[in-house]
């Protein structure tokens, strides 16, 4: 190449920001944070969007139920009895035998219900991230230990130790209810915080933190977790719903929340006793945990993708 | 091979026995045996005497432990609490009658999962996957409970309006069943709709890993090998995608059976089915530790087994894990 | 110059993303002669290997498409070959060799299994013996140690450059007449590399086999190539022989590939990487697509705006470039190595 080539050609390559390209794209990109693309990328997942909002409605009814809530939990009303689902008196769920209005039993279901599923997710995340970090660094003991109690507890079926422990721990209370679930419900967070950071453990940026003389406390917490933040996110979110599923389970057969505390699955049994004729008494309250559910598992879904876009998958 | 397998068990028998303890004393400690005899009127103080000593609730906890383990190796799990009657008889009735329940539904689900998921992969982004998608998303997040109770609801009122009766909607038998032939149709007639009701979630979880599974599969690399040596078509998605996309399959059966078991607890309530889940539930609800125990045994050991064998099962389909 | 057994012409594919329309290929061709390897090099992207693959009717479809081109193997078009005609063409007369041999081995099944399966596919007459003999005559050719054992292994029991040879020898079972290597030695290590290198040596001797080696590596193509294609962008900007193309490179983008080699017998202070990046396919710049990193092209105006065919230069036969001012690299030329 001749000199004035050769320079030129050094001086495009020396990329400095005084000397521009001899093409401009056109395409600026702004810089964002990483919390920003995993908004922008959850807000493009129309179904997740809408799901979210009717979560957060149900939500709301759930916390201003006693407002909201055209009559009592256990109201009797002997001239409105079995009434089904009408416009009338606001009835939009029908009444039971007793002239109970379903609407509102419903509505103040959403609120135990929501509340218990919120707690027991929050509670077995909170833990097992605790444990299974710990126990996903440190390996040695606390990691045997972790295994062989989790090992214990996949050999036995979750709704039957539920069951046991309620009865035996005493149920009805939301509170109990809720911190029966969640003792068995951090173990699965802590198998998978565990084997995050088993694999975390062996990248360099922990072996450079290290270098750099961090305390494990600091590795831990300001290196790893947020590393392992998507995941757990997403795993809590698919919490709330099995959780509303499994509390449902148990307050239909007896075990779980009971009267005079609401809950959507007790309300479905109670409907049951009243024979099926009452098919409304039977329908609504399940149909709302149906909705619960799968609007958390949509809002799940579009958070696993939003935090990691590289799994091709169904725009559901 | 085979010092896996006993390995393996050996390790199981001291999870077992531990658990069993741990469970033994939990449900000792935080549960009064007697509580349900002091509930019943008129029960002499002999009686009550008579149970204490049947019982050892004298003695403290691991004495009662021991007691446990050898009723439970030697005298069939010991009796119930009240009214003396031997376990392991009425258990092992009762388990056969939900080993069928389970097994019937969980194999049909594989096979309508495979169905589903092997079609939703080949069309991707169809209407067809699509509709798989969304109804595999509302199967996983439908109580069993309540569709167990919709179903038998849509049967009474088809009953009631028309006249027809669709579906026995409890029982696993008739009042007169019959013999032989007429018995097994009768039975499956009634085991319909607990059947379908396990399914659901089944499928729903199933055909959406073999979806994910099967796409993973497509995509490989080995696969566009296959093609480039000239196989048909029919071919590399059978012996080539087909296969290794299964094989996890088996992993997650086994880990699913434990939940296989709770929601046939709940479907043989709603349906009253004698079957273990049924007898599980009468007997906490009657407060009887002994038969739970024995339950909780049982199962587990069944779990176990299950579990060893989609392990070898995995082994075999698998030879990257072979020998480990 | 005898016939070619391969002709590339005017190939164009694009593929369908979300983001738009990718131009993967556009109007590449040129010619395989029988005996020779030729060499495509390229960065990634570039689109060489899509290039063969479409030939090969290998790339998925949707979202992959073939707007234009010919591929004349045998008197016959490939690109519009039915189905079941082109499958008795690939694993036969034209095989592949992949880039990643663990990952293009299927896991479950023995490497044995595997090359009888590529045998019998294309001789379907042929009993399992007889099959299996001929997969263990391969296997040693290829250099694989006590073949008759290895035969029943799986993929996960064979090292990284026994794979690969183990894929050489499916590819070579029926005698091809192509053997298309997709970036042979890239997921090797460097010892290894050499190895597979005269494994190819020796796989092209035995079979007499057109080769069409794909890679990056100028390395490789100095040692194995006797002709080059070079590509940019999806478009092929120079053809010819490995002594021309390394003495007197007559694109800019070829200069520049060269230029960047960090090399043992030159006395380089710094590395020399060409400016800028590869363009974006949905949306190629217009005129030459490499105009933007040219040192060559200075801005001008024929650059921008007209795609520069690719033709023959001057008496030298069958080195053609892609370039309106090819000729004047030829003043400025200057073999590869030394400072300028």
């Amino acid at each position: 190449m001749s000199d004035d080539a050769s320079s030129a050609a050094r001086d495009l390559t020396s990329g400095s920001p005084d000397v521009p390209l001899a093409y401009g794209s056109g395409v600026e990109m702004k810089a964002r944070s990483q919390w920003a693309y995993v908004r922008i990328r959850f807000l493009r997942h129309r179904l997740a969007v809408a799901s979210l909002i009717v979560l957060v409605l149900i939500g709301l009814v759930g916390v201003f139920a006693p407002q909201l809530a055209p009559y009592g939990y256990d109201q009797p009303n002997y001239d409105n009895a079995v009434q089904s689902p009408t416009l009338e008196g606001w009835h939009l769920f029908g009444t039971d035998q007793l002239g109970r209005d379903y609407l509102s039993r419903v509505m103040y279901g959403i609120r135990t219900s929501l509340w218990v599923a919120f707690f027991v997710a929050f509670l077995s995340t909170a833990i097992g991230t605790t444990i299974g970090a710990l126990a996903g660094y440190y390996s040695g003991h606390v990691d045997n230990l972790l295994m062989r109690l989790t090992d214990l507890m996949l050999t036995l079926p979750g709704l039957a130790v539920l069951l046991t422990a309620s009865v035996y721990l005493g149920s009805g209370d939301p509170l109990k209810i809720g911190l029966i679930l969640a003792f068995l419900f951090w173990t699965a967070v802590a198998r998978i915080v565990r084997g995050l950071f088993l694999s975390l453990r062996e990248k360099e940026f922990v072996e450079a933190a290290k270098a750099a003389g961090a305390s494990d406390l600091r590795i831990i917490v300001r290196h790893m977790l947020p590393n392992c933040l998507g995941p757990i996110i997403v795993y809590a979110t698919l919490l709330v719903a099995a959780a509303i599923l499994v509390e449902a389970a148990l307050s239909f057969l007896g075990f779980g929340i009971q009267p005079p505390n609401a809950a959507l699955g007790k309300l479905v049994s109670e409907g049951q006793g009243e024979g099926f004729d009452l098919w409304w008494l039977v329908t609504f309250p399940g149909l709302v945990i149906v909705l619960i559910a799968l609007c958390v598992n949509f809002v799940g879904d579009g958070l696993r993708d939003a935090f990691d876009p590289t799994q091709r998958r169904i725009r559901a | 091979m085979l010092s896996y397998v006993v390995r393996r068990l050996l390790y199981s028998v001291v999870v077992l026995a531990a658990a069993s303890f741990l469970v033994f004393t939990f449900v000792s400690v935080s549960g009064d045996p007697l509580a349900e005899l002091n509930i019943i009127p008129n029960l002499s103080e002999q009686s009550r005497q008579n149970v204490i000593d049947r019982k050892h609730l004298d003695d403290p906890i691991p004495v009662r432990y021991g007691y446990w383990v050898r009723d439970a190796v030697t005298n069939q799990f010991g009796t119930t609490l009240l009214g003396d009657r031997p376990i392991l008889p009425d258990l092992w009735r009762v388990m056969k009658n939900t080993l069928q329940l389970v097994l019937v539904a969980e194999l049909l689900a594989i096979l309508v999962a495979i169905g589903i998921g092997v079609s939703s992969a080949r069309r991707q982004y169809s209407a067809f996957d699509y509709t798989a998608t969304t109804v595999s998303f509302l199967g996983l997040a439908t109580p069993v409970f309540w569709l167990a109770l919709m179903l038998q609801v849509l049967v009474v009122q088809v009953y009631e309006h028309t006249g027809l009766k669709l579906f026995p909607i409890a029982s696993l038998n008739s009042i007169d069943p019959g013999t032989g032939i007429h018995f097994a149709i009768d039975r499956a007639h009634h085991l319909v709709l607990p059947v379908l009701v396990l399914m659901v979630a089944s499928v729903a979880s199933y055909s959406r890993y073999i979806r994910a599974s099967m796409l993973e599969v497509m995509g490989s690399d080995y696969m566009r090998t296959a093609r480039a040596k000239g196989l048909p078509e029919r071919q590399v998605t059978m012996r080539h995608g087909f296969r290794n996309a299964l094989i996890p399959l088996v992993t997650l059966v086994a880990l699913s059976f434990g939940s296989l078991l709770g929601g046939a607890i709940v479907v043989e309530t709603v349906f009253s089915l004698d079957g273990m889940g049924l007898y599980f539930v009468n007997a906490l609800r009657a407060n009887d530790p002994y038969p739970v125990m024995a339950w909780l045994m049982v199962t587990a050991t069944m779990i176990i087994v299950f579990n060893l064998i989609a392990d070898i099962a995995y082994g075999y389909l698998d030879p990257r894990v072979r020998y480990e | 110059m005898p016939e070619p057994i391969l002709t590339i012409r005017d190939l164009t594919v694009e593929f369908d993303t979300e983001d738009g329309v990718v131009h993967a290929v556009t109007g590449v061709g040129y010619d395989l002669y029988t005996g020779e390897v030729l060499g495509v090099v390229g960065e990634s992207g570039c689109g060489k290997s899509v290039s063969m693959l479409s030939v090969l009717g290998l790339i998925p479809r949707p979202p992959g498409r073939i707007v234009s081109g010919e591929a004349i193997f045998r008197g016959e078009d490939l690109l519009k070959l039915p189905e079941v005609r082109l499958r008795r063409i690939r694993g036969g007369p034209m095989a592949m060799i992949f880039q990643d041999p663990l990952t293009s081995l299927n896991p479950v099944l023995t490497i044995g299994d595997q090359i009888v399966e590529a045998i019998k596919v294309h001789n379907p007459d042929s009993s399992d013996t007889v099959a299996r003999v001929r997969a263990v005559e391969l296997l040693q050719l290829v250099g694989v140690p006590s073949a008759e054992q290895r035969y029943h292994q799986y993929p996960h029991e064979f090292s990284g450059g026994m794979r690969q040879r183990a894929m050489i020898a499916m590819a070579i079972a029926n005698d091809p007449s192509v053997l298309v290597a997709d970036e042979p030695t890239t997921a090797l290590d460097v010892t290894i590399q050499a190895q597979i290198i005269e494994v190819l040596k020796a796989a092209q001797r035995e079979t007499h086999a057109a080769t069409v080696l794909i890679t990056h590596d100028l390395g490789l193509i100095a040692e194995l190539a006797d002709r080059v294609v070079v590509m940019y962008a999806g478009k092929v900007v120079e053809i010819g022989d490995v002594f021309s193309i390394f003495d007197s490179p007559r694109h800019p983008y070829t200069v520049g590939l060269l230029s960047s080699l960090a090399r043992l017998d030159a006395d380089v202070d710094r590395l020399e990487p060409i400016a800028g990046q590869p363009p974006s396919l949905i949306t190629p710049p217009p005129g030459c697509a490499f105009h933007p990193r040219c040192a060559l092209s200075q801005g001008r105006m024929a650059c921008r705006t007209d795609v520069p065919e690719l033709r023959a230069l001057g008496p030298e036969e069958g080195h053609l470039s892609a370039c309106h001012f090819a000729e004047e690299l030829d003043a400025a030329a200057q073999p590869v190595g030394g400072t300028s």
